[in-house]
């Protein structure tokens, strides 16, 4: 690990300062440890950001505003979580092990790096890492990868779990920066990589995630977060769905859905969403709405099976959520 | 011997000091004045280095840069541990300029902390001749060769004709498998601290075998082993990989030695699947054929497995199929694929948990084309004696274990057909399998020395990598000398202590434990002698046929009196310690004679997710026949550990390689997967009461590797029997089941 400064904040104002001149916010640091360890992240002054009054976890009507450092395990544990948005509370014990959850925060839960193998390697070309110096799995492995969004500069996937929920729920990130506060959809906090994989998300310099609003809706009680892996527990997803229906006498009202493990980021599946609007909630309109997920993805050798797995999550998750009683 | 402690199920004596963090691994042997070391591992796959920029020696805290162009040049003196391939040359560490894998220590930086050791490291510029590494034994460029006479095992071996059987039999059988590399990944990482004394040596280093460990050093250094010193009294998890003495004890050695401080050294989780061997990766076809009734009449098996180029790894991968099932005509052979990797090692159950896997899916394949059942078939082909040896097995109890097992596990509510039974919407699938692994027993020494307090300290240059040596040894001592357990001290992991073989091969409580029964009978003998001696005893001058030990007093036979304990008649001595050291071979004659083997059979129940192709165990059970359970909570808890690890072996575990360089691209504890504990929801251990007395005195065959083998076949024999698809490939995963 290389030595670096740390600094602890007492303000959003001292934090946003100290990042506006050069310090990188540190929340429960198992993502931004693990990577300086292993000096892909190398970052000389941190700002310490867990004395900030950021740890509300609210209900706001039939909103949830779950501050940014509410830990995963808070979140998930959340009486309001679990009455208003339930799948989010799912989604958050998929990941990761009970150990990180209970340091890992929500903000910082966004803004985790990709699990790319070469991105941890220093002595591979990785663009995401270091720009210009290649994509070693394009023609290597790329087992875990993603089919949608990959550009020839990169095709690694976001690997959080709780914005795929959060991303099919509409949820809105707030941020406060050095030009004041900005609201704007979860959905958008994540850039596709086109040829620029190192910028990964829209935060501006200094800009720090103060709260996730989650808008409260009809489809709460019919929603689920399927995440498909190899081991029961602490593996990131190969493929995952979140499904949220809202349904009136077996017909389908509205759809919403977002997948993990097949996107450069969590992706929203619209086209399977417009698809299953007015139709009956059986298993035949899921298989023939979630075949859509397929359009413009682009397997390589090693993810090519995850064109056959992302549909069948899909509709699996599509039961699920209409079978929640 | 009157047993009070063999046979209970003890708890762990050291089990206090692990959960409370006083026993100490070997990084943990911190050495005053200490410097730290930082192994630079090669970034290209194959080739050569070109040069090293020394600017990174000027690095605050830097004490030293080692390689190949300012390494002494170590006499590496010839010198094979059992545990060593008996062809090829070790590597030849910062020797020469030469990259025969990815990972391949190129450079050393010894720094006096370990963050500026790791920052000079990084900084260390290395140019390279790269050339295109040969990794996957189905490379084209892969050449598979007959591996040298080793001794230990034949490359071929064939009774009958089994081509012309094959051909003629009424049902056949050809299939593949494909079994992935494994890499060991203990917890415990592996680590040496090395302090140099003027010429003497002492290495506190994470060892299965310390007295190896002390010879291979002092061979690779030309040195005395005697001055050769290697101390480690606990293992945090090894399954093979800390049986040999790999690259990086030497370094520690060197790097101490260079810069005259205590150096520590430990590998990175990543650097522990580049030179610490692993379970190499397998090719195998296995054809069977059999009569309409199910009698096999041809067994063809064909098993090939990576090797590196410099030395020949072999391991017992169709050793199984020569003497598993009762069949006329038998071929085995067994070839290795030389590749620009490092060389393999013994995982847990090495050759039987491949080469098992191979036998005994084929079996199931053609229970189903019999329509047999699975049990029934490995019945008819059970065989009275070794048929490979024509010699009888010491004791065998294959069908008792498939008798027991079926019954607790419920084997007779399965229905044969695949794709037969269900849970709501997921498949589920019963399969069963046998397991095997040799009773070996290697030469072992003891020491036991009876103080005059009464009690007795037991000495050994064992291990105790996690089954609980420390506890089952002492219950051995403490029955032999007939005093309570806690009146014995057991001491392991130091090369000071007598020489123990590897631990590794199932084979610590049969070579050890006979060992230190034999020390402790000794040490009664000489306290007979030491009693007939002293004209105040009641035994004096009585010879050691007139008296007995009973409860650790020595008495007249069969008399009344309770005797003289060893207190006493230490303590008539003037109190110095009796102490006798002995050493323990099996009897060459016993080898001859029997086939020794520990048994298993292995039931599996898993679930398969019709829609997304998950498979999952849901329960497990092994039952196994092994001889004497010395303690029954270590032995279920060694089982348990061995049946996880097939788990592992069969849905999750596998180290990829990028076939660009050869590295490995899940070197990581998140990418690499083993089971978890979700993962292993319902596991049950049986054993049959086998009594078993030609093995050795003790009559235990271990338990180690037997739990491990059949676990994998099971498990893909329910797959198949939930999904009616045979998956070629280990591990088993998503990708293979989808659309079933
Ligand atoms: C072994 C392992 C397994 C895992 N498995 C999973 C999994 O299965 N599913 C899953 O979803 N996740 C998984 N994770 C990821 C884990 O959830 C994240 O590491 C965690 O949520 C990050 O939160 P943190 O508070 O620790 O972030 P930190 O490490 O502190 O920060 C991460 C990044 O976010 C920035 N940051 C943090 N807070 C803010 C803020 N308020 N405003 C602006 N920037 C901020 C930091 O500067 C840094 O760049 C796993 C992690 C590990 C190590
Ligand atoms: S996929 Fe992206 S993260 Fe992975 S090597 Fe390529 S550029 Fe790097």
């Amino acid at each position: 690990m290389i030595p670096f400064s740390l600094q602890k904040a007492s303000s959003v104002g001292d934090a946003i300062a100290a990042a506006r001149a050069g310090a990188r916010y540190i929340a429960g640091g198992t993502t931004l440890v693990d990577l300086m360890r292993e000096e892909v992240e190398q970052p000389d002054r941190l700002v310490d950001i867990n004395a900030l009054p950021l740890k509300r976890l609210q209900a706001d009507g039939d909103d949830l505003v779950i501050g940014a450092l509410v830990t995963m395990s808070a979140c998930a544990a959340h009486p309001d979580v679990k009455r208003l948005q339930p799948v989010i509370s799912e989604a958050l014990l998929e990941g990761a092990s009970p150990q990180l959850r209970n340091l890992a925060t929500m903000g910082g839960n966004l803004l985790q790096r990709t699990r790319c193998p070469y991105f941890r390697m220093l002595d591979a070309g990785c663009n995401k890492r270091t720009p210009d110096s290649g994509c070693s799995a394009m023609d290597g492995y790329n087992g875990n990868h993603a089919v949608l969004g990959t550009s020839s500069h990169c095709l690694a996937t976001h690997a959080s779990d709780v914005a795929v929920a959060l991303v099919a729920l509409d949820a809105t990130m707030q941020v406060l920066g050095p030009n004041g506060e900005r609201t704007f959809p979860v959905e958008d906090l994540f850039r596709l990589p086109g040829t620029t994989p190192h910028l990964e998300h829209t935060l501006q310099p200094g800009e720090l995630i103060t709260a996730i609003r989650v808008p409260g809706g009809r489809y709460a009680p019919r929603a689920r977060y399927l995440k498909v892996r190899d081991r029961s527990s602490y593996e990131f997803a190969v493929v995952s769905a979140a499904a949220l229906l809202d349904l009136e006498n077996g017909v389908i009202r509205e759809a919403r859905i977002a997948c993990g493990g097949v996107g450069t980021k969590p992706w929203r599946m619209r086209a399977c969403e417009q698809a299953l609007a007015g139709r009956p909630a059986d298993r035949s309109s899921f298989e023939l709405a979630a075949r859509l997920s397929l359009a413009g993805a682009q397997a390589r050798s090693g993810n090519k099976f995850k064109m056959e797995l992302m549909p069948a999550t899909i509709v699996r998750a599509l039961e699920l959520a209409r079978d929640v009683p | 011997m009157n047993p009070q402690a063999i046979g209970k199920p003890l708890t762990r004596i050291d089990g206090r000091a692990k959960v409370t963090g006083a026993a100490r691994y070997a990084a943990e042997f911190n050495q005053p004045n200490q410097a730290y070391a930082v192994i630079v591992s090669s970034t290209i796959g194959l080739g050569r280095i070109t040069g090293i920029d020394p600017a990174a020696e000027h690095l605050p805290g830097v004490l030293a840069i080692i390689s190949h162009l300012n390494a002494p040049r170590l006499p590496y003196n010839p010198h094979k541990g059992g545990i060593d391939p008996s062809y090829g040359e070790r590597l030849h560490v910062l020797q020469d300029d030469q990259v025969r894998f990815y990972g391949q220590p190129v450079a050393l930086v010894v720094a006096d902390t370990l963050v500026r050791a790791e920052r000079a490291a990084a900084a260390l510029r290395i140019t390279y001749d790269a050339q295109h590494p040969i990794v996957g034994p189905r490379d084209k460029q892969a050449k598979p060769i007959a591996p040298e006479a080793d001794g230990r095992l034949e490359a071929d071996n064939v009774r009958g004709d089994p081509e012309a059987a094959l051909a003629s039999a009424a049902v056949a059988v050809d299939i593949t498998s494909d079994i992935a590399r494994q890499n060991h990944h203990p917890m415990e990482p592996h680590a040496t601290i090395a302090a140099w004394d003027g010429d003497r040596l002492t290495l506190w280093s994470k060892s299965q075998f310390v007295a190896n460990e002390q010879e291979e050093i002092a061979a690779v250094f030309g040195m005395a082993p005697e001055n050769v010193q290697v101390i480690c009294p606990f293992v945090g998890g090894a399954f093979g990989t800390s049986l040999r003495t790999w690259p990086h004890v030497t370094l520690a050695a060197l790097a101490a030695r260079q810069v005259g401080r205590p150096v520590k050294l430990a590998l990175t989780r990543r650097q522990m699947s580049f030179t610490t061997g692993h379970r190499p990766r397998t090719l195998q076809r296995m054809a069977l054929g059999a009569t309409r009734d199910g009698r096999l009449t041809s067994i063809i098996h064909e098993g090939t497995g990576e090797t590196s180029r410099y030395e020949q790894f072999i391991e017992s991968l169709t050793s199984g199929t020569d003497f598993m099932y009762s069949c006329p005509n038998v071929r085995t052979r067994y070839r290795l694929v030389p590749l620009d990797t490092g060389t393999p090692t013994y995982m847990r159950g090495p050759g039987e948990a491949s080469g098992m896997y191979a036998l005994e899916t084929a079996l199931d394949e053609l229970a189903y084309k019999l329509g047999i059942d699975p049990i029934e078939l490995r019945r008819r082909n059970e065989p009275r004696i070794d048929e490979s040896t024509n010699r009888p097995f010491s004791s065998r109890s294959l069908m008792a274990c498939y008798d027991i097992g079926a019954e607790r596990f419920g084997w007779a509510k399965r229905t044969p057909e695949p794709q037969s039974m269900r849970d709501g919407r997921l498949l589920i699938g019963m399969g069963t399998a046998t397991a095997t692994y040799p009773a070996m027993q290697f030469p072992a020494s003891a020491r036991a020395r009876l103080l005059a307090d009464g009690t007795a300290e037991i000495e050994s240059a064992a291990s105790d990598m996690g089954p609980g040596t420390y506890t089952s040894m002492t219950q051995v001592a403490a029955d032999t000398l007939g005093i309570p357990v806690g009146r014995v001290r057991f001491s392991l992991g130091n090369s000071d202590f007598p020489p123990a073989p590897p631990h590794g091969g199932s084979q610590t409580m049969a070579a050890v434990g006979s060992a230190i029964r034999a020390a402790c009978l000794a040490v009664q003998d000489l306290l007979v002698e030491r009693a007939a001696a002293n004209p105040r005893s009641p035994a004096h001058n009585m010879g050691k046929e007139a008296l007995e030990w009973v409860d650790g007093h020595l008495r007249r036979k069969g008399g009344a009196a309770s005797g003289q304990s060893y207190a006493e008649i230490v303590g008539a001595a003037g109190g110095v310690p009796v102490e006798a050291t002995v050493s323990v071979a099996r009897d060459p004659e016993i080898d001859n004679k029997y086939s020794m083997h520990a048994f298993g059979a292995v039931f599996v129940e898993v679930s398969v997710d019709p829609d997304v192709g998950i498979a999952r165990v849901r329960r497990a059970l092994g039952a196994y026949g092994a001889g004497r359970i010395v303690n029954p909570r270590l032995a279920r808890s060694q089982c348990l550990g061995g049946m996880i690890g097939g788990i592992g072996m069969a849905l999750m575990e596998h180290t990829s390689l990028d076939a660009r360089d050869g590295r490995p691209v899940n070197a990581h504890m998140a990418e690499y997967l083993l089971p978890v504990n979700l993962d292993i929801p319902d596991l049950d251990v049986l054993f049959v009461d086998e009594v078993d007395p030609h093995v050795n005195p003790l009559g235990v065959k271990g338990l180690g590797e037997v739990s491990l083998v059949g676990m994998a076949p099971a498990i893909a024999n329910a797959v198949f029997h939930a999904t009616g698809r045979r998956i070629h490939e280990l591990p088993i995963r998503i990708e293979h089941l989808l659309g079933v």
